[in-house]
């Protein structure tokens, strides 16, 4: 079938056999636990911090690699934050990492005080984020997180889609100025992307051109946004899919041109529905492009225990749940 | 660069100092119509040893490398903070009658870029320890030799953030991390062993494997022996248990009918109390001036 692959765009370089079973699987945390020990090679003034956690989060490779460059908290996230806030104004570029329902949860006021109010080269990932964390049950999936960081003046959001892209973000978060927090995956998910797709924070990358509805989708939704653009096209609708890594800054040019000419727009996301990418999606919308808008993600409610990808499908926050989103979407264009 | 020289001033030019730092605090609060009064005038004697006699620092450079820092946790005391700040030079002492207002440096509770001689953000109590532990981290990977002074509230001891700084800081031996508590038994709502029960505080500590001093933090004499020795030690053994100095302070220290009224912790002095305030600190100046040093 050459239509399907003739929408998606080469210039993003993603992985040959991209719907195909063969698609290698990996974690984001494997992609940024990876990039901390390549960027502390040629950073020296690079620390990494942990909260018990360093296994999970892959944290341990750093500290593996630079033991005197890496601090060992214990479970207290919140006296990690501001650790790293005075790691930052000692002149170091800090990394930290724990799971996100505890960092960015638990800690969000350090975050907010220490690290964002005093604009400091803090990069910080919430790992085990999303429903996908499945069987830990509700307490341990941050369905939240994007919200309560994207409301942070300073503060970058990114959300990568696959391990590959993980590492990218972690590099890049480590070469830009001022606090970024970054969100991870702990569910291995299909690495659809390749070194050569680009990586730009703040730039909404076109994964697929498509004519009928523009789907925004982050983290492990991406994949699955591209998935539903597939089947979509098999019965006739040409979906736009847009990578949107970061949150924030929003790329608004790329969103509104893509809500111009699709005349709709479904977000996805493993996150609650209210403050995620939807809740950024819309506001920029609502202002500048109003079109008919679906927000795949959480609705309001806490998770519960299951396989991760089986709570994905529950909540319809995988490729049939977007598809079905996709196909509101166009229905409630005039 | 070399040190600049501590000013040379004796115990009797402290007290007389104090006395300044005291008197810009009425009248810095005077017209900012909020803010809190009993603490920043019980640690005035604390701040004063520290600006004008034991820091290592430059107010023309307060970027300095080699200096100390001085992290102040419980932000809403600022007031003695500018008001050292002020007397040191480090900004013109007319701003200070800008405190709270809009536009000014000196905001609320102290922001980091405000104003020259602020190491951290600060408000929200229970942060700054932390912070100071990551500073000494930081210098310590770096192999420099710094002092980091935290200065604290004993009511702010309520954070649990306060004791997984303190855990961290016996961990990695932060001898080079001095903290100094603001021993007043106020907060908000009341006495601090009413609200929450503190002590035993020094038991508490030893028991953290910190070091522990007490002493009267309204005794010049006492607090300026304290804090130099304090930073001798800071300085000979960064790899050493940390210091906790818990400096007992009458809150409202100076004008009497604050001190020791937890009513005073959050509010300032309305016109008339100013000046009553003002009056009794100019008859403790001409006391401490006939006192022979």
């Amino acid at each position: 079938m050459p239509s399907i692959s003739s929408h998606v765009n080469p210039a993003m370089h993603l992985a040959p056999g991209l719907f195909g079973e063969g698609l290698p699987k990996a974690a984001t945390r494997e992609g940024w636990g990876k990039a901390l020990v390549e960027i502390g090679q040629s950073n020296p003034g690079l620390v990494v911090l942990s909260a018990d956690v360093s296994g999970s989060v892959h944290t341990h490779l750093f500290e593996k690699a630079f033991p005197e460059r890496f601090v060992q908290c214990g479970v207290a996230e919140q006296n990690m934050a501001s650790v790293a806030a005075g790691l930052a104004l000692g002149g170091k570029t800090v990394f930290f990492s724990a799971y996100g329902v505890f960092s960015p949860g638990r800690n969000w006021d350090q975050i907010r005080v220490n690290i964002a109010y005093n604009d400091l080269n803090v990069k910080f990932s919430g790992a085990h984020a999303g429903i996908t964390v499945g069987p830990d049950g509700a307490t341990h999936q941050a369905m939240e997180d994007i919200a309560i960081m994207r409301v942070l003046p300073n503060v970058c959001v990114l959300c990568p889609s696959d391990s590959i892209e993980a590492n990218k973000a972690a590099k890049a978060a480590a070469a830009r100025p001022g606090p970024v927090y970054i969100r991870l995956s702990r569910e291995k998910s299909p690495v659809y992307t390749t070194a050569d797709t680009p990586f730009e924070i703040g730039k909404m990358d076109v994964l697929r051109e498509g004519k009928d509805v523009a789907i925004v989708a982050t983290g492990l939704c991406v994949h699955e946004a591209l998935q539903a653009a597939k089947k979509l096209s098999d019965e006739g609708i040409e979906a736009a899919v847009l990578n949107g890594h970061t949150i924030k800054p929003l790329d608004k040019k790329t969103l509104v041109e893509f809500a111009r000419s699709c005349g709709c727009v479904v977000t996805a996301e493993e996150h609650q529905i209210t403050g995620g990418l939807g809740g950024a999606v819309a506001e920029t919308l609502g202002e500048e492009c109003p079109v008919p808008l679906v927000r795949v993600g959480m609705p309001d409610q806490f998770g519960q225990s299951g396989e991760g990808w089986a709570l994905m499908a529950h909540y319809g926050m995988d490729a049939a749940g977007i598809l079905k989103a996709a196909k509101q979407a166009i229905g409630k264009k005039a | 660069m070399s040190a600049p020289s501590n000013h040379p001033y004796s115990i009797q030019a402290l007290r007389l100092k104090a006395n300044d730092v005291r008197m810009d605090i009425i009248r810095m609060l005077l017209p900012a119509k909020s803010g809190h009064s009993a603490g920043p005038l019980g640690m005035a004697d604390v701040f004063t040893a520290l600006y004008f006699h034991s820091l290592r620092h430059d107010p023309k450079n307060p970027k300095w490398g080699e200096r100390d820092r001085v992290l102040l946790s419980n932000g809403h005391i600022c007031p003695v903070l500018y008001a050292a700040l002020g007397e040191a030079g480090y900004f013109g002492k007319e701003k200070l009658s800008t405190f709270r207002k809009f536009g000014s440096p000196l905001q609320g509770h102290p922001h980091l870029g405000s104003l020259p001689g602020i190491e951290t953000s600060s408000g929200p109590l229970g942060q700054g320890l932390s912070q100071a532990c990551g500073m000494a981290l930081a210098a310590r990977m770096d192999d420099k030799k710094r002092v980091f002074w935290c200065l604290m509230s004993d009511g702010e001891h309520e954070e649990g953030q306060v004791w997984e700084a303190i855990l961290l800081a016996a961990k990695y031996r932060l001898g080079s991390v001095i903290a100094v508590m603001d021993r007043n038994f106020i907060q908000i709502d009341g006495r601090t062993e009413d609200i929450m029960p503190l002590e035993p505080f020094a038991d508490k500590f030893r028991a953290f494997n910190w070091r522990v001093v007490e002493i009267d933090g309204n005794d010049m004499e006492s607090v300026v022996k304290t804090l130099d020795e304090a930073r001798a030690h800071a300085l000979a053994h960064p790899h050493s248990p940390p210091l906790m100095i818990i400096a007992k302070t009458v809150p409202g220290k100076g004008v009497s009918f604050m001190e020791n009224k937890y009513q005073w912790h959050g509010k300032p002095p309305n016109a008339e109390e100013a000046q009553a305030a003002l009056a009794e600190l100019e008859k403790q100046r001409a006391d401490i001036l006939a006192q022979k040093d």
